[in-house]
């Protein structure tokens, strides 16, 4: 069970957040211009690392708010966390 | 006193007798004692019979790793717990407690065959035997397994139990109170830590408690003694919490851990007046300190279960702690030197003892003080077999070869009462593991030792691989202070006196004469599995520990393989010809002893299990007989019978009413979301599919939501409130999820949008009065408005007033009639719904449930989403293409429209069938083919929908079917168990094809 420190509300219990999978896959700005393949690739594709992974992350029974955070999966090491928008923190 | 209550102690008070029951059988024992204890103090080993063999079995251990001695504890109430280790349990009067797993008893048990016929039980003889013929399985396999499996039995009736849940916070945890873990209490403690040290039994200071020998010092006192007056300094301390009869169960990720409670087990039944039975410690500490400390391990070799035979630690605090001798006839069969501890306790007691030693010679100090005692040992010697049907009464003995791969010499024969074994000792690093920790093997004496590199815990003490006393005081010291960053402590000149291990020999599997065929060395005790089993699943071309355990079913039971896990693998290694550090352990998983149900869930049973959500009408659906339907966790009602009516009575009755005169629904469970902003409008523009910047302000309009993937997600209706403010309803079961996706769209996609959602679903009830007659119920309700067509048109809101109260009125409709909704504040729902029901009255108003509405709202093909679709529908296969903007330049999901798999025609549609015969309906779910000729039979669809319409006198149906669009008129199967029904495919709206009665 991770102890996550919410960018907003700080250290929190894991059970009060859920994981919305890979982070930084940008909904495209013009989806129609797209080929079937492009837009499988957002719709579909995600990396799934054996390691230091980007991931969306929501307060869902807290502030409720969305951010990123840096996780090792193959350890669950949490390396960051930060507010949407901000750029992921280089290692 | 009994003749094998031989020493008084201070943990055994024998001034307090303890009566209780084993197998039927009266006897006593002490305050102080466990089921173990007082049993052994009467003379009795045979506690249970083998899972495979049926082979008798005796006491072994003294703690949680015991294998054998698992009862069942008040047998035939509901109190009854089954797999209960005597070790662990304590003595309380009245104590029922009874052998597992023989029939008819434990001395005679027809099961017993099995040991006779094992050769023809090998390992994975289940696997290989129940696989022919296949006809077997059903009659004879299933039944026959199902009758000889599982230990013990489950309560038949509820737990009457209490069961608690706490979660705390600490500075420092330290797991476990044997001598490293008092220590470490004290460091931390008085270092202005907040504390908190479990132990899982009742009394602190381990195995150490019980010292007392000459060889063992600290500060010149006798270990024991030490440790006792450092136990109650400790107790002395501000900042600490002592939880004793606490087991951690589990470590989990971050410091997170899971400890057991045990509050009343001890108590008399009589005593423990209904209070809390068992409390799980939900546990976030900052740092942890493992000193779960280290289990002995038996030795491997010919007939090693008999009764009697124990682990030599075992023997020494029954004899130490509780003051009981295990037997008054000795041997103590070891490799190292802690069973010489044993030995010289036992000799000093006056009780006969000798020694079998596989080493060829030690002089480390012990080893001296037990010869000086006149303890007969037999170097360079093994145990070849034991004798003794119930209890063990010789043992056969030999030389081993320089090598120690044979045996050589002459038997010799030797009586004794009790086996003590010794095979060095395992570290507990279970906890270690679970919370990620890898391992490092130590060659010298073959133990799997932590390897630390997690900064927020240590392992200290022999859970470390630290068994001797002096690096034990001095190494965790060292350890914890380093950990804690204090610089000195009160153990830093600790003088430590011990005798130090000198020699050091180890063999997994001790050699015999006999043939490895015939020979039953039992490595995992509760699982019945022997070297034998191992080195088969070897043969049979099993390499990994993982696969050779499952195929054994080593370390399997109920122990975990506490004792049995370290002998597979260096079996394996030695078979294999590798080194056992390069095979790895086994998985250590959580929980390191068996939880009760109760104490996982705690208070969540009953009432308290799930959230039940209510409108505020609830009541008064109660009052009028409603039945209710689960829809997530809100309650709604399903019907309202009249009389004796049952579910298809009351809903043709009910729907009839509401399309021939006036029906009334509560509709306050579906989902309300209040949107406000700049770019309200815009942002409904891009979630539905259908155009919303020109609908007027006071106009509401339905909705369709897709995924991403162009699969329907929720559908509603959606009100213009003002120009930057709308309010959108959700279905039910989808408001929550639905909130939750907005919310990420907005905060991730588009955080440049100017928009704020709220829920107010709870808020706001809702009153939805239908039929021919609902205008003139409303105009009775709010006299003062004008209901006429064009003042109030169908897809429009009006705020309202009854008696001061504002309240919002929809002129919507999910049923195709005429049609209102009101929404008030939540507080006011009832005293709405009361006036709408007296208004209503003069036109026989029928409230009716979800059956009814689901009935009346396929009757005009509307969907429901989660029962018409299913994640793998689009509008276009709902055959909603008209909700679908094509000017529009996006929104979540039209580009998957248009993949090459949405754009199929050969996709499941939703279309209406007919059955042939109109007295028949469908189930729902039923799989529609067209030919039933070819096989296999094609499915090309199901039923979605199904209801018999009172309104049309005939049977409708909705449901999802193969290029569906095309097959409009075609006739089609949906064969069920006794008969193949006939149907026709039609249009999906049934009823009021030309939308006339909305204007009624």
């Amino acid at each position: 069970m991770f102890l996550i420190n919410c960018p907003y509300c700080g250290e929190r219990d894991q059970s009060e957040f859920s994981c919305g999978g890979e982070a930084h896959i940008v909904r495209p700005k013009q989806p129609t211009e797209l080929s079937d393949d492009q837009w499988a690739e957002y719709l579909f594709m995600r990396k799934n690392i054996k390691g230091v992974q980007f991931e969306r992350w929501n307060h869902a029974h807290g502030c409720r708010k969305w951010f990123n955070m840096v996780r090792d999966t193959s350890n669950d090491k949490i390396h960051a966390v930060y507010k949407m928008g901000e750029k992921p923190p280089v290692e | 006193m009994t003749k094998y209550r031989v020493n008084k102690t201070k943990h055994v008070d024998q001034t307090k007798t303890v009566s209780f029951d084993f197998d039927g059988k009266s006897y006593h024992g002490f305050e102080g004692d466990t089921l173990a204890s007082a049993l052994l103090s009467n003379g009795v080993h045979l506690v249970g019979r083998s899972f495979k063999y049926h082979r008798p079995r005796g006491i072994m251990s003294c703690g949680s790793e015991e294998p054998n001695a698992i009862c069942q504890i008040n047998e035939d109430t509901d109190l009854t717990e089954p797999n209960v280790r005597a070790t662990e349990i304590e003595l309380y009067e009245g104590l029922k407690a009874s052998s597992q797993n023989c029939w008819p008893s434990v001395n005679f048990d027809i099961g017993g065959i099995n040991n006779f016929i094992s050769s023809f039980i090998p390992a994975g003889f289940y696997y290989k035997t129940f696989m022919w013929p296949k006809s077997f399985w059903k009659k004879i396999y299933e039944p026959l397994i199902r009758w000889s499996a599982g230990l013990g039995k489950s309560p038949t009736k509820p737990d009457p139990e209490l069961y608690d849940h706490k979660h705390v916070h600490c500075d420092v945890l330290i797991i476990g109170g044997g001598i490293s873990g008092i220590i470490a209490s004290k460091i931390a403690a008085k270092n202005n830590f907040k504390t908190i040290l479990i132990e899982d039994k009742n009394i602190l200071g381990g195995s150490t408690i019980f010292q007392k020998n000459e060889n063992y010092k600290i500060n010149d006192k006798y270990s024991g003694e030490w440790i006792y007056e450092e136990i109650a300094e400790l107790k002395k301390l501000d900042n600490i919490t002592i939880k004793t009869r606490t087991s951690l169960a589990a470590y989990h990720s971050y410091n997170y851990l899971l400890a057991k409670e045990n509050i009343s087990d001890h108590l008399p039944l009589d005593k423990r007046n209904g209070g809390i039975r068992q409390r799980l410690w939900k546990i976030r500490a900052d740092k942890v300190i493992v000193a779960t400390g280290a289990i002995e391990r038996p030795l491997v070799f010919n007939n090693n279960d008999r009764p009697g035979i124990m682990l030599s630690n075992s023997v020494k605090k029954y004899l130490d702690f509780y003051g009981v001798s295990c037997g008054l006839n000795n041997v103590i069969f070891t490799n190292n030197d802690s069973a010489y501890e044993t030995a010289v306790s036992l000799k000093e007691k006056g009780i006969s003892v000798e020694i079998i030693d596989i080493r060829k010679k030690s002089n480390s100090k012990i080893v001296k003080n037990a010869e000086q005692l006149g303890v007969k040992i037999y170097w360079n010697s093994t145990v070849v077999n034991t004798f003794g049907l119930r209890k063990i009464n010789s043992i056969e003995i030999m030389n081993l070869s320089e090598d120690g791969s044979n045996v050589v010499g002459d038997k010799n024969r030797i009586n004794c009462d009790c086996l003590a074994i010794s095979g060095g000792w395992t570290p507990m690093v279970h906890m270690h593991t679970q919370s990620g920790g890898k391992l490092d093997f130590r060659e010298i004496d073959q133990t799997f030792i932590p390897n630390e590199i997690d900064k927020n815990h240590i392992n200290v003490g022999s859970c470390n691989g630290d068994f001797e006393l002096e690096e034990i005081i001095n190494n965790t010291n060292k350890k914890v202070k380093n950990f804690l960053k204090v610089s000195e402590t009160e153990f830093d000149n600790t003088s430590v006196l011990n005798s130090k291990e000198l020699d050091k020999r180890n063999i997994w599997l001790l050699p015999n004469y006999i043939s490895e065929g015939k020979c039953k060395s039992f490595i995992d005790f509760q699982n019945d599995s022997t070297a034998k089993d191992i080195k088969l699943a070897l043969r049979e071309g099993f390499k990994s520990i993982e696969h050779v355990k499952r195929y054994t079913t080593t370390g399997m039971a109920t122990d975990q393989g506490k004792l049995s896990n370290m002998h597979a693998l260096g079996i394996i290694a030695d078979t294999a010809g590798v080194k056992m550090g390069t095979l790895g352990t086994t998985t250590f998983r959580p929980p390191f002893t068996p939880l009760t149900f109760g104490s996982i869930v705690g208070r969540s049973v009953g009432n308290f299990f799930d959230i039940t959500r209510k409108t505020s009408i609830h009541e008064w659906h109660i009052q009028n007989d409603a039945k209710f339907e689960n829809v997530g966790q809100w309650k709604r009602p399903w019907y309202y019978p009249i009389n004796e009516e049952g579910l298809h009575d009351a809903v043709q009755r009910e729907s009839k009413a509401a399309r021939d005169s006036a029906g009334i629904l509560d509709a306050s469970t579906l989902g309300k979301i209040d949107i406000q902003g700049t770019d309200a409008s815009e942002f409904l523009n891009r979630v539905y599919t259908n155009a919303w910047s020109k609908l007027g302000i006071g106009k509401c309009r339905y909705g369709l939501m897709l995924n991403e993937d162009g699969m329907v997600y929720d559908d509603g209706v959606t009100t213009r409130l003002g120009e930057n403010h709308y309010l959108m309803t959700t279905t039910t079961g989808g408001a929550a999820n639905v909130l939750s996706k907005l919310e990420d769209y907005l905060q991730t996609e588009w955080p440049e949008l100017d928009v704020y959602l709220t829920s107010v679903t709870d808020h706001y009830s809702t009153a939805s009065i239908c039929g021919p007659n609902s205008k003139k119920i409303l105009t009775k309700i709010f006299p003062d408005k004008d209901f006429s067509d064009d003042a109030f048109p169908h897809m429009s809101y009006q705020n309202g007033k009854i008696d001061e109260i504002n309240c919002r009125i929809m002129r919507i409709s999910f049923t195709g009639e005429l049609s209102y909704e009101i929404n008030i504040e939540s507080k006011f729902g009832k005293s709405l719904w009361e006036k709408c029901i007296e208004a209503g009255k003069e036109f026989k108003i029928t409230p009716y449930g979800t059956e009814t509405m689901h009935l009346l709202r396929a009757e005009k093909g509307f969907i429901i989403v989660g029962q018409d679709t299913d994640g793998t529908m689009t509008p276009i296969d709902l055959q909603m293409d008209w909700i679908v903007s094509k000017k529009k330049y996006d929104f979540i999901g039209k580009r998957s429209l248009y993949r090459s798999d949405t754009i199929r025609e050969d996709r499941k549609q939703l279309v209406g069938l007919l059955t042939d015969d109109p007295n028949e309906i469908l189930e729902e779910g039923a799989q529609i083919v067209s030919d039933m000729s070819k096989k296999p039979v094609e499915m090309i669809g199901h039923v979605t929908s199904s209801y018999f319409s009172p309104n049309l006198n005939k049977s409708i149906a909705l449901a999802v079917v193969k290029s569906g669009k095309k097959l409009n008129g075609q006739k089609l199967i949906v064969p069920m168990e006794n008969k193949n029904i006939n149907v026709t495919v039609s249009e999906s709206v049934f009823l009021d094809k030309e939308n006339k009665r909305i204007n009624a």
